[in-house]
């Protein structure tokens, strides 16, 4: 049974082809201005990759902020199903998941089946998602693949706003007036992000296993200043900006089997 | 970035005013109590100076990465034309975000009780209700007959609504800022509110519906309504008591108070004609802060 699970995200559509819980490939594409067209693209590279047509596809599952845009899919699953369900697939200890994308942030916690319990979510707000770093590598003139290398230089951290990028923004202006140098305004900010998030981890009461998952676990920066603000065995699985399509593939093959009895 | 359009793009919509203004037919002399207030806000620095209590001069001026210069640049405006050298100032009491680093301040006081002493100034001991919106911060004060605080609500740490936030609004509809209100309300049906308030994915929001269709104005009305929702949220959240003001350079967005007005069923008293000799609310924390300075001179003096 192959099933194939996509993640509609504000900035990057992710797909993922699942055969009998062993992922075949990955593809992806930038969301731009027509996600349905990205997500297309993004499943086509995956079929190619794993030689496969639509037509072997069994079932098409959607998750993601466009998941109304989804092309193929015969359902869709929400993001924090999608993200309970294979946060515990890909290490089933964990009984909190934190997705960081670029545009929301959210903390999950879920039971051993990864079955949601509760969770917090950072919506409709830049600040403790990715847009928040991307705004102040912007003030910064850094590139964003830099500001984690760089904030890794640093020996101490400048306070800055983290609750709005507008005024985080302000506020990295006036460090660099102030000529604090750029490791450590770097450092500043994720360690604001990694505040926001790990605020939104106590809201939901501490769990020993957390998973971070989302393209931002990417970004060494943050997760060395998420480590030391959490100070728990924080586990990062390979691929994390793929784990929300690999939970609407497994909801996709189980889905898939019921349909068949 | 946002912060501060380079001149390359055009116009910058954003940027206001600075002014200062001397009353006119009044004069001092050295018998008279002469003191200052400092208001050092996260977008605009305020002095104003008074003679026995009375206004008597202001200045508005953008404030900059440094505060101390900022509060000394809005204190020499104040000063200018006036004939005062700050040596003559008996009691200067900083106030506002960086009111810490007011360095010629005698005393610094919370805005929140200057913006409640300063509204009670200019409108008189009826106001109970006081909406200080301003470049960083909204706050909703109760104030009593005498202006002193009796309780107040701040929001979070978000540009949406604040002035910082108009301004870059300003910047990516293309409009002045002076112009905002005005053209917010040119929309024959008031829009739906916008959803998404925060500032940074506003840009993209915004581009979304002008694709779509909507007027500038349209678009401008939308969040214009979303800003004033979270404020009569937070007016009514404090507890609205008649009479209520706006104070704060948003005091002079239009759009903004008759919103909050319809919303909450109730007319602001009318703003003082600053564009001609009256106050400007956007001054209430620094005159509050002078008044402040004058009390606390006396009291030293007694002492």
């Amino acid at each position: 049974m192959i099933t194939v699970g996509m993640d509609l995200g504000t900035q990057r559509v992710k797909a993922i082809i699942l055969k009998d819980g062993e992922v075949l490939s990955r593809g992806q594409a930038f969301s731009g201005f027509d996600p349905t067209k990205a997500a297309e693209q993004a499943i086509d590279d995956a079929l190619k990759k794993a030689d496969l047509k639509l037509s072997d596809i069994s079932y098409f599952a959607a998750t993601g902020s466009n998941m109304d845009m989804a092309p193929y899919a015969n359902g869709t699953v929400s993001m924090m199903g999608a993200d309970a369900k294979a946060g515990v697939f890909l290490c089933p200890k964990a009984r909190t998941i934190i997705d960081v994308g670029a545009e929301e942030a959210r903390a999950i916690k879920c039971d051993e089946k990864g079955i949601i319990v509760d969770f917090v979510v950072n919506e409709r707000c830049a600040a403790g998602a990715g847009a928040f770093i991307e705004a102040m590598a912007r003030a910064l003139e850094v590139k964003l693949e830099d500001m984690g290398p760089l904030a890794l230089k640093a020996e101490r951290a400048s306070p800055i706003n983290a609750s709005c990028v507008i005024f985080g923004e302000s506020d990295v202006v006036s460090l660099i007036h102030r000529q604090e140098s750029k490791p450590e305004i770097a450092r500043a900010v994720f360690d604001a992000m990694a505040d926001r998030i790990s605020s939104m981890v106590h809201r939901l009461g501490v769990n020993p296993e957390v998973v971070l998952i989302g393209g931002v676990a990417k970004d060494e920066g943050f997760v060395a200043s998420l480590n030391r603000k959490l100070d728990l065995n924080v586990v990062i699985p390979e691929y994390p900006d793929y784990v929300s399509a690999l939970g609407a593939a497994l909801t996709a093959a189980t889905r898939a089997k019921e349909r068949l009895k | 970035m946002i912060n501060e359009p380079s001149t390359a793009k055009g116009p910058e919509y954003w940027r206001w005013k600075e002014y200062h203004r001397v009353m006119p037919n009044k004069k001092w002399t050295n018998k008279d109590l002469i003191t200052a207030g400092v208001d050092v806000g996260s977008v605009g620095s305020k002095a104003a100076i008074m003679i026995n209590g009375e206004a008597y001069s202001w200045g508005i001026t953008r404030t900059g990465s440094n505060s101390p210069e900022s509060a000394t640049k809005a204190l020499n405006y104040a000063l200018e034309d006036t004939g005062l050298k700050s040596s003559d100032l008996k009691y200067i009491v900083g106030t506002g975000y960086g009111r810490v680093n007011v360095p010629m301040a005698n005393k610094a006081i919370t805005e929140i009780a200057c913006h409640a002493k300063g509204a009670n100034y200019i409108w008189g001991p009826s106001v109970r209700t006081v909406l200080d919106v301003g470049g960083q911060d909204i706050k909703a004060i109760r104030i009593d007959e005498t202006g002193r605080v009796v309780s107040f609500l701040m929001n979070d740490k978000c540009a949406a609504g604040t002035g910082r936030g108009m301004e870059v609004f300003a910047d990516l509809l293309q409009i002045p800022i002076e112009e905002i209100g005005d053209i917010s309300l040119k929309v024959e049906k008031e829009p739906e509110p916008v959803s998404c308030t925060c500032v940074a994915f506003a840009k993209t929001e915004a581009m979304g519906l002008l694709r779509k269709g909507w007027s500038r104005e349209k678009v401008l009305a939308a969040y214009t309504r979303a800003m004033a929702v979270r404020m009569a949220n937070l007016i009514n959240r404090v507890g609205l008591e008649r009479e209520l003001v706006v104070t704060g350079g948003q005091s002079k967005n239009i759009g903004i108070v008759s919103r909050i007005e319809f919303i909450l069923g109730v007319k602001c008293l009318p703003m003082p004609k600053w564009r001609e000799d009256g106050l400007d609310p956007m001054v209430a924390g620094a005159l509050g802060a002078a008044l402040l300075a004058k009390a606390l001179y006396e009291k030293a003096q007694k002492a």
